[in-house]
């Protein structure tokens, strides 16, 4: 343990003096994380038969299984997880080979060792295609080492009905402040990672607070963004996870404002229900494949990220699930695959610049913050059962 | 089988089972004690270790340890508080419903209805139990809609009906777990001789003294027994709460976000509706109903 705590002081160290010399591209080059040394696959050997999957809904379908089980003869066995940290208890028992992490999970495995780094010569679809915005994100990319492989993303918009607000909000204030119109007729979502919602809203309107990542938060900032989630506490109607229960809450009127994903929208299937980014921006959701570092059917693993990142697969899953592609070459394959890009702005960077992805929070600022210490997961998990009261 | 007819081989077994008791006691408690020792007390004892583990807070895994972390947690965080008090109140009211719907029902049945309404009512109080739980919940859900069937049905009058809350919790838990109030009630109405209402009558009373002087202290032992299905129902429950409380919090609300974020607190916190039920149950032993039962 010491070693290990020692280690992480020299890491820190030369990370500092590195640093210092060189300022390379993206956000995750400012900040080293201690992770375990699990080591990354070498080269690629006999398929072993079988994987097993931990995936989000309409992530494995036989639409494409099927010809991925005939060319490897890796069988797929798929195990649906409704949260993410269902999917991070799931990973953890050992017995899956690979997950669809959001962020959120994604560097929670990592820092505890659950999943292992990637070896991407080995995964040759996993190239220029994949969209600018979901390569080197912090969530998945740690040290500099690759961990996952992007599946797609959506953002957290603010979904209203229109027919009530008259015209889009321009501001996430019609479900933060007190004063709100819609009153007792917001929904909020409904777990700890919600809080980076209530942070991205203070960043833009309390500026004082220095808040420049949602998800590295000091003990004040923290403070901060819990206290104005209690405040929006008394003007909430209802908190959502299950995406049917949101969805009937705006076709049912008891929602006017609150967030959603592009694609509850689209089920919603009303013209009167819509969906906007405001001006502070937002949060968003950045799947990625993540390979356990306990599996025993690594090849088939790679296999299967390597097949899924195949500009048809990836766009088969985004269209399946409802969201951006991560394979944007797929989005030029048809009509109907640019319609589908076009709606969920998958090739539209400068949309996704103003959307801040799921990371989980750790003690290391990941903004690059070295002065103080952030709040963990585990501390935004004990504040947020606060909040509801 | 016919080849064996020699004397005393008829049935080994039973044979052998007359001449061994212990064996036989065996044979007849082995599998319930099985089921209550092994499955039913080793898990609740599972449960209760968990409590006193804590999570890591960098990985936010579970690691084996002892910390009374997690139950100080449980009186002093005030969002833990208010949240075990609700839940005790919901359940408190959801009982008080349940009796107070049970109370005149049970009477109708038992001593006024004609045999076919009684039987036509008793299909309807059970009724509900044949459906899925969670359908019963989701359709509470929709009739509490903004444009749901109350509002609807009530808009002629001008009246809209409550948002999802507190209240619509409680009449929904009712609506769950009434039958387990209504049949007891029934059953111990319908057991009251015909002949102390005639003898009540005759020295005067009306039908209020009457119910409240010779009917009630009479069923109290099937209210209790009823009480303990609806107020422990109730304690546990989450899921009416997250699809018809709207932003209501219940004990069961903080288990299941916790489950997978945090088991140990989750795990500390199951003891509080088990706390309350014991304490539950004590009172109710003290009135003596129990022995009643």
């Amino acid at each position: 343990m010491i070693r290990k705590k020692l280690s992480a002081f020299s890491l820190l160290a030369v990370s500092v003096l590195i640093l210092s010399g060189c300022s390379s591209s993206g956000d995750t080059s400012g900040v080293e994380i201690e992770v375990p040394d699990i080591p990354m696959h070498e080269s690629m050997g006999d398929f072993e038969g079988e994987i097993n999957i931990v995936n989000w809904a309409g992530f494995v379908d036989p639409k494409w299984t099927d010809k991925f089980e005939a060319d490897t003869g890796c069988m797929v066995k798929s195990r649906t997880a409704g949260t993410s940290d269902e999917m991070v208890t799931l990973m953890r028992t050992g017995q899956y080979d690979i997950v669809s992490a959001s962020g959120d999970a994604a560097l929670r495995l990592i820092v505890g060792g659950d999943v292992q780094p990637l070896n991407v010569d080995l995964i040759p679809n996993f190239g220029d295609e994949i969209a600018p915005g979901m390569r080197n994100n912090i969530y998945d990319t740690v040290n500099g080492k690759p961990y996952g492989v992007p599946i797609g993303r959506g953002a957290n918009l603010l979904q209203y009905n229109d027919d009530v607000t008259k015209g889009a909000p321009t501001s996430w204030d019609v479900v933060w402040e007190t004063n709100s119109p819609y009153k007792g007729k917001i929904t909020a979502y409904d777990a700890p990672i919600y809080i980076a919602d209530a942070a991205v809203y203070l960043m833009y309107h309390k500026p004082e607070l220095g808040i420049t990542n949602p998800y590295a938060l000091d003990q004040t900032q923290l403070d901060a963004a819990i206290a104005l989630l209690k405040q929006q506490n008394t003007i909430v109607g209802e908190y959502w996870s299950d995406a049917v229960a949101q969805i009937t809450s705006f076709v049912g009127g008891n929602t006017v404002v609150g967030t959603s994903w592009e694609i509850l929208r689209k089920f919603a299937g009303k013209p009167n229900i819509k969906t906007t980014l405001p001006k502070e921006g937002s949060t968003g959701w950045y799947d990625s494949w993540l390979v356990s570092s306990k599996t025993k059917n690594v090849n088939c693993a790679y296999a299967w990220m390597d097949y899924t990142s195949t500009a048809s697969v990836n766009g088969a899953i985004a269209m399946n699930f409802g969201m951006a592609p991560a394979n944007i070459a797929f989005c030029s394959s048809s009509a109907e695959a640019q319609a589908h890009c076009d709606e969920f702005a998958a090739e539209d960077e400068e949309f996704f610049k103003q959307v801040w992805p799921w990371t989980t929070p750790i003690e290391t600022c990941v903004d690059g913050r070295k002065d103080v210490k952030c709040t963990s997961f585990q501390e935004w998990t004990n504040a947020w059962a606060t909040i509801k009261g | 089988m016919s080849t064996n007819t020699t004397k005393g081989g008829t049935k080994p077994i039973s044979a052998y089972l007359y001449k061994h008791a212990r064996v036989r006691l065996i044979g007849l408690i082995g599998l319930p004690m099985f089921w209550i020792v092994g499955v039913y007390i080793f898990s609740l004892f599972l449960l209760l270790i968990t409590a006193f583990w804590f999570v890591d807070p960098f990985t936010s895994k579970v690691i084996v340890g002892f910390t009374l972390e997690n139950f100080i947690s449980i009186f002093t965080v005030p969002a833990y508080i208010s949240t075990s008090i609700r839940t005790l109140l919901i359940a408190l009211a959801v009982t008080g419903v349940s009796v107070i719907f049970a109370v005149p029902l049970g009477i109708y049945m038992a001593k006024i209805a004609r045999p076919w309404v009684r039987n036509a009512l008793a299909v309807a109080i059970t009724l509900p139990l044949w459906a899925g739980y969670l359908v019963k919940i989701i359709a509470m859900r929709l009739v509490f809609t903004e444009q749901g069937f109350f509002n609807w049905a009530l808009a002629p009058l001008g009246i809209s009906g409550p948002t999802f809350s507190i209240p619509i919790v409680i009449l929904t838990l009712t609506y769950l777990w009434f039958p387990y109030m209504a049949l007891p009630v029934f059953t111990a109405i319908r057991q009251i001789p015909p002949n102390l209402f005639d003898a009540s009558s005759d020295m005067g009373a009306k039908g209020f003294t009457t119910i409240y002087r010779i009917v009630l202290p009479l069923i109290v032992p099937a209210i209790i027994a009823g009480s303990v299905f609806t107020f422990s129902l109730s304690l546990g429950d989450y899921l009416v709460a997250k699809f018809t409380g709207g932003s209501t919090q219940m004990i069961g609300s903080i288990i299941a976000s916790n489950i997978n974020l945090n088991p140990p607190v989750a795990a500390a916190f199951s003891m509080v509706p088990i706390a309350f039920v014991v304490i539950y149950l004590m009172v109710a032993r003290r009135t003596g109903s129990l022995e009643r039962m």
